[in-house]
């Protein structure tokens, strides 16, 4: 495909959902209390799409991806956040402020 | 236009999904034993859904004109617990004669565990010992480079496992290459939220190239689309793929992998 044909295709969308992150994160900057991990490491994803750089979805994935290699004790629970934590990956388990979605298994 | 859903839980489908899948020109469907939302509290338990899937499930896909394959295994969220996955191993061999098995799967890892890398080592090991096909499921979301990491490893240390008989399944734009460097297949799983959309499939497939990948659409029992892989092979066409090249990926692929099990056989 051209630069043009795929603009034509994919902008809208693409503009569509880059409001919605603006829009996320504005209403987690609005809510109150304290944040977590994952807005951290959300931001530090967002970097990623900044300058020329190719390969900008497998940037994103890397930042939000466990980049250790030794297997985990035990796995306490079956769902994943979205975003990795040292010490959420190494116990394995719920913190009392952030439960993991239960994520299928797809 | 014809196709093979390489990956799919019909068990938790409605016959509406085999007849919507039918009428968009399915010709076969593959279904990999997974976690059912909850865990089984017994091996008797997954004796049962293995006869569901070698027994009850060809007969409803029939019925539509599809055939129906299935993968045998258990599955890596529910194998912590290493006594329950032995017996349930146990129980795999005694179905691996029945005509529709195509192998071991899905295996894997979910939280990159010890306990579940034991099992997928116990697992490689029954995929050897019985010459079956490997399935590979890979962890989620954070886990699941390091968990294709640690896969990988596992497989390429086992030199009776010839990697093009191994398809390593929900691949991403982070883990797609080091799958097809080792020479495995890679499958790419159109599932929302979590894995990819049918857009970055087709990135996927522009960057790497269309040989030894798959797409399926893993539809289950939560929010999935048993329509994606013909939903995707439609966005193919709207970026300007030939018909070829669409048959390649969504019928063609899957046949030439499938096809090293001497039971995947398509009728005419």
């Amino acid at each position: 495909m051209t630069r043009q044909q795929v603009l034509d295709l994919y902008f809208l969308d693409a503009r569509h959902k880059l409001i919605e992150i603006a829009a996320f994160l504005d209403r987690a900057e609005r809510a109150t209390g304290k944040e977590d991990f994952r807005l951290k490491s959300f931001r530090a994803a967002l970097t990623k799409l900044d300058g020329k750089k190719r390969h900008k979805a497998k940037a994103v994935l890397l930042a939000f991806s466990d980049p250790t290699m030794e297997p985990v004790a035990k796995a306490a629970s079956k769902g994943a956040s979205g975003a990795y934590h040292p010490q959420i990956s190494l116990i394995g388990a719920d913190k009392p402020h952030f439960k993991p979605a239960r994520r299928k298994s797809a | 236009m014809k196709y093979i859903e390489p990956h799919a839980h019909m068990v938790s489908r409605t016959t509406d999904d085999y007849e919507r899948m039918a009428l968009a020109g399915c010709a076969a469907v593959c279904e990999p034993a997974f976690w059912a939302g909850f865990d089984r509290s017994s091996p008797a338990g997954f004796y049962d859904y293995f006869r569901q899937l070698t027994e009850h499930e060809p007969k409803r896909a029939a019925k539509f004109g599809i055939q129906h394959f299935s993968w045998l295994c258990i599955n890596s969220k529910e194998a912590e617990d290493v006594k329950l996955a032995e017996e349930v191993i146990a129980l795999v061999p005694q179905f691996l004669d029945s005509p529709n098995v195509l192998g071991i799967g899905e295996i894997g890892l979910n939280k990159n565990s010890r306990n579940e890398l034991r099992v997928l080592e116990m697992q490689v090991e029954l995929a050897a010992k019985f010459n079956q096909l490997i399935l590979v499921h890979t962890p989620h979301l954070e886990d699941k480079l390091k968990g294709t990491r640690l896969i990988l490893d596992v497989l390429k240390n086992d030199k009776r496992i010839r990697p093009e008989r191994v398809i390593i399944d929900h691949v991403e734009e982070h883990t797609v290459e080091m799958v097809l460097d080792c020479g495995m297949w890679a499958g790419m799983t159109l599932y929302p939220e979590t894995k990819c959309t049918p857009a970055r499939a087709i990135d996927i497939l522009e960057t790497y190239g269309s040989e030894n990948i798959w797409m399926n659409s893993a539809c289950d029992w939560g929010v999935s689309d048993p329509l994606a892989v013909p939903r995707t092979a439609l966005e193919m066409k709207k970026r300007g793929h030939l018909a070829k090249a669409i048959e390649q990926v969504i019928f063609q692929n899957p046949k030439k992998f499938l096809g090293q099990s001497p039971n995947f056989k398509l009728g005419k």
